[in-house]
């Protein structure tokens, strides 16, 4: 191994240029404002680009540049293929380069309308936006939705970087005016810090150095300007937060509590709680393997050892006593749709919140945030790019801080079910005082003493398949067979229910998403009374057996699929509705004109089409009782 | 770290151990895969912070083509032995019975099949679901656009157009049955920060990375080493020994070394300072063409 020679390495005087701090920003600006050339000018003048890069780079300005002769600076960050052919900067992409005093990340954004997504991508982990404007052209409207979403993101600092200065003659009066409406627009928006800077970044003016070519201009150039400003949050000075990423149990003797300090400090000795539980230990240990620290801060990835056991794991927060976070499954937040499929209110998605990953719907979709306008506008649904303000409610409680108060805490991401997209990101505003404030009564007969009497254990048959598949006729034979050994039922009928509970409702895929949330929730306070619950639903979404799975506890839901294939049950059609259906008289009817998403892993698979409706009951009651759902 | 030196390490550091719980805490069947350079170096090295006390939770994988400098299977055989780790070495099989070689078959078809079909047979092999890599994002245009948890398809492609959005430190970890993801905890290094963390963590790198005098010869612009017989020389070829390092290591005949007098980690941060030319420049699969770093990485190259 090479070690000898490092170890002769150490103690001679190192080479390194002193302390830097990290500074990450975005640029964002519409599909002319040079951002990609100011990109390239930046590794370019700060000597990240290499002979051979340049070479590539000249040779490649030849074939696809825009810029003659001379080199496209541009070309160089434009990485893919196809953005290279087509022209446009299509996702983001990070680029480092640093300089005696700073390492940057920039985060390259597309400005163009349709890709708001990448740009609150960029803007996540920036510390500061650079917003690029035309000289010529000044602010656009373009411009004021782009310190819109870069103050949504979180973002304090900003700087107007007024491109092209060349091109009106480093006319003072040109910059001054646009500066000025800058201002004037980004006001509302409450940034900590902004600043403008006449440049040009294919000549390379007040990008490094100050130019002589703007005298009037006595501000320090961009890269000046970086170097300096102080963009320190206050993340290090507020109240702890620290979530539990992993817990670390190589043997029997240590248990650590790994993460990544999302907020405060942490010293040996400090007293902490589990947010959810108020569960409180004290701090042993700071375990790395250089060593015990004296202390960790915002930002620092540790191992903890607490002074006693506590039931606390991955997506757990300790917190600091006396300073907790809220902890609600009720929440307003923003949210920035980025799945291709809309938002459908009431669905049930994943929601990832630091190291927490729960349920969720949106059970109010408020308002949708006209970008142009930044008005309020009443919406039924988000679709990709849209911003809105909704409220949430959560399978679980979650702990969490605004966002505004902390970016870790109070930022998340929603997951599709099916496709394992990430479909939104979401900023949180506040919990819902319903709920942060309205604790679950811990009742002295619960469920279980409930279910205990009756001598069984409770639980929801989710009975799914075609219409005509025989979901009714099995799951009736079943209560049936459950009735007469004395056990205490409930059966849930699609048809029926649509009578009553959900007269209001349509066939919409929203209506059947909100069908099968009612559905869910009546059958789940059956099983909070102890009762053996039937449901007989088409239920043709994953997610949303998923979303009523999501509603009670673990082996509480029993997924029955009632297996046909569709031409039996076409064959069949006891009400007629599939001849309707192609017909055309019914709209969105499962198996025609509507999906039906069969269960990947049921937990009962009925073959249906071939066995008689006595022995698929016959199997469900199989089920259960080699499953201890009914006691003998 | 002495947590005052260098705040921009210690916080690249801090990015790449949370990276590496959270696969551990989400993934079921992990795997590292290291390729012995000083990347992989790093990467083992913030692993084993990462999950310390415990030892490394999850096995290496090296994808061998039986063309690697002799010095780097002897560093990654002793590294194993020293930090007690799971290694496990794959070849293809097939293609080395074939006996495909970077000489008769060149560098593309070669690297297709002895690494990136051999890489698919030992992840399907060891029915993966998650797998750290050392790429950075600074090394290659085409990885500049990449994510930090890469989502890959089950035949292992990668489609650059439809990538998970990926904010602030929220990861994706969502998958199903067959699928992975590839994981590069190192996204956000530039090989400065890489060297420097180096030098402030005395972390053990293969010797090559050093000047020495080795045995070389001039192929057009590049100096490559003859590491044993099965170098082919061309006519009135003879190789020279000449100081000479590698600032990053692949298969012998394909990667060019560069003549430094560098011996000391603070003589190569230092060469770092003042060079002119990009690592990559050593590789030379990369030049083949435009984009071949984004067909290689669409085909399931790491």
């Amino acid at each position: 191994m090479a070690h000898g020679v490092a170890a002769e390495a150490a103690g001679a005087p190192v080479a390194h240029p002193g302390e830097k701090t990290l500074l990450r920003f975005l640029t964002c600006g519409s599909v002319d404002d040079g951002k990609s050339t100011l990109i390239g000018r930046l590794l370019h003048d700060t000597k990240r680009l290499f002979d051979d890069q340049l070479s590539a780079l000249e040779r490649d300005s030849r074939r696809y540049g825009t810029t003659g002769e001379t080199i496209d600076f541009a070309l160089l960050v434009d990485g893919l293929v196809a953005e290279r052919e087509q022209g446009i900067t299509i996702d983001v992409a990070y680029r480092y380069f640093a300089t005696d005093r700073r390492r940057f990340i920039v985060a390259d954004t597309p400005g163009h309308e349709q890709y708001t997504r990448n740009m609150a991508t960029g803007a996540s982990t920036a510390d500061l936006a650079i917003l690029l404007v035309d000289a010529s052209q000044g602010i656009l409207t373009q411009t004021r939705r782009h310190a819109y979403i870069v103050s949504l993101l979180g973002i304090r600092h900003v700087v107007l970087a007024v491109n092209k200065i060349d091109l009106v003659g480093f006319d003072r009066h040109r910059f001054n005016e646009i500066a000025l409406a800058f201002e004037e627009a980004v006001a509302p928006f409450g940034f900590r810090s902004v600043a403008a800077i006449p440049i040009s970044a294919r000549d390379g003016d007040n990008v490094i150095a100050p130019s002589p070519r703007t005298p009037w201009y006595d501000g320090p150039s961009l890269i000046g300007y970086l170097e300096e400003i102080d963009v320190t949050s206050e993340e290090a000075a507020q109240p702890l937060r620290f979530p539990v990423q992993w817990v670390n149990r190589p043997d029997a003797t240590f248990r650590g509590y790994a993460g990544t300090v999302a907020a405060g400090a942490l010293r040996p000795g400090d007293g902490v709680l589990v947010a959810r539980t108020g569960q409180a230990a004290h701090v042993v240990r700071i375990v790395t393997m250089d060593g015990d620290l004296p202390s960790a801060e915002a930002g620092a990835s540790v191992t903890l050892t607490l002074d006693r056991e506590l039931d606390a794991s991955r997506g757990d927060v300790l917190v600091a006593p006396g300073h907790r976070p809220e902890v609600s499954d009720q929440i307003a937040a923003h949210l920035i749709w980025m799945g291709e499929e809309p938002l459908l209110p009431g669905r049930s998605y994943l929601l990832k919140c630091g190291t927490r990953t729960v349920g969720a719907s949106v059970s109010e979709l408020k308002h949708h945030v006209d970008i142009e306008t930044f008005k309020p506008l009443a919406a039924k649904t988000l679709a990709l790019n849209d911003i809105g303000l909704v409220n949430l409610s959560l399978s679980e409680p979650i702990a969490f801080d605004p966002y505004e108060v902390n970016r870790t805490t109070g930022s998340f991401i929603l997951i599709d079910r099916f496709t394992n997209a990430t479909v939104a990101a979401g900023m949180i505003r506040f919990g819902l005082r319903r709920a942060t404030n309205i604790h679950w009564q811990a009742l002295d007969v619960d469920k279980r003493a409930r279910a205990d009497a009756k001598g069984q254990r409770p639980c929801i048959l989710w009975f799914t398949g075609l219409s005509g598949a025989g979901k009714s006729t099995v799951a009736n034979l079943v209560e049936k067979k459950l009735h007469l050994a004395g056990r205490h039922t409930y059966l849930l009928d699609g048809d029926n229910v649509r009578h009553g509970l959900n007269r209001d409702l349509g066939f919409t895929d929203a209506d059947r998403v909100e069908n099968i949330r009612r559905v869910g929730e009546a059958a789940k306070l059956f099983v909070d009374a102890g009762l053996i619950v039937l449901v007989s639903f088409i239920s043709p979404f994953r997610s949303e057996r998923d979303m009523a799975r999501d509603l009670v506890g673990r082996g509480e839901f029993v997924e029955i699929f009632v297996d046909v294939p569709l031409e039996v049950a076409e064959a069949r059609d006891p009400k007629g509705l599939y001849r309707k259906a192609r017909a055309g008289e019914i709209r969105n009817f499962t198996g025609i004109s509507s999906p039906y998403e069969a269960p990947l892993a049921p937990d009962i698979h009925l073959e249906a089409g071939s066995a008689e409706p006595e022995a698929l009951a016959d199997q469900v009651i199989a089920f259960l009782r080699d499953g201890g759902y009914l006691r003998s | 770290m002495p947590s005052e030196a260098l705040p921009h390490l210690r916080r690249l550091e801090a990015e790449a151990i949370f990276i590496m719980r959270e696969v551990v805490a989400t993934f079921e069947r992990p795997v590292m895969l290291y390729s012995i350079g000083k990347d992989s170096s790093v990467m083992l090295h913030l692993a084993r912070k990462a999950f310390f006390p415990a030892p490394l939770p999850f096995p290496l994988l090296h994808v061998d083509t039986t063309w690697k400098f002799r010095e780097m299977i002897r560093f990654r055989d002793e590294t194993a032995k020293a930090f007690g780790l799971d290694l496990r070495v794959h070849t293809n099989e097939e293609g080395r019975a074939q006996g495909i070689n970077p000489f008769d078959h060149g560098s593309s078809f070669y690297t297709q099949v002895m690494k990136t079909e051999a890489l698919k047979q030992a992840l399907d092999a060891g029915r993966y679901d998650a797998a750290f890599g050392g790429a950075r994002r600074d090394e290659e245009k085409s990885r500049a656009k990449e994510r930090v948890f890469s989502f890959r398809s089950e035949s292992h492609g990668w489609d650059p157009k439809n990538q998970r959005p990926e904010l602030w430190s929220l990861y994706n970890t969502r998958v199903k049955a067959g699928e992975s993801i590839r994981v590069f905890p190192l996204s956000n290094w530039t090989e400065l920060d890489i060297w420097q963390y180096i030098l402030a963590e005395d972390i053990p790198i293969v010797p090559l990375y050093f000047a020495a005098e080795r045995p070389v010869v001039r192929r057009g612009d590049q100096w490559i080493m003859v590491d044993d017989e099965r170098m082919r020389l061309q006519p009135g070829e003879v190789p020279e020994r000449r100081l000479v390092r590698f600032r990053t290591l692949g298969c012998y005949p394909l990667t060019a070394a560069i003549e430094s007098d560098a011996v000391t980690l603070d003589a190569i941060v230092a060469e770092m300072f003042a060079a002119t030319t990009s690592e990559r420049q050593g590789r030379l699969i990369d030049h083949d063409e435009a984009g071949a770093m984004e067909l290689k990485k669409r085909e399931g190259y790491f």
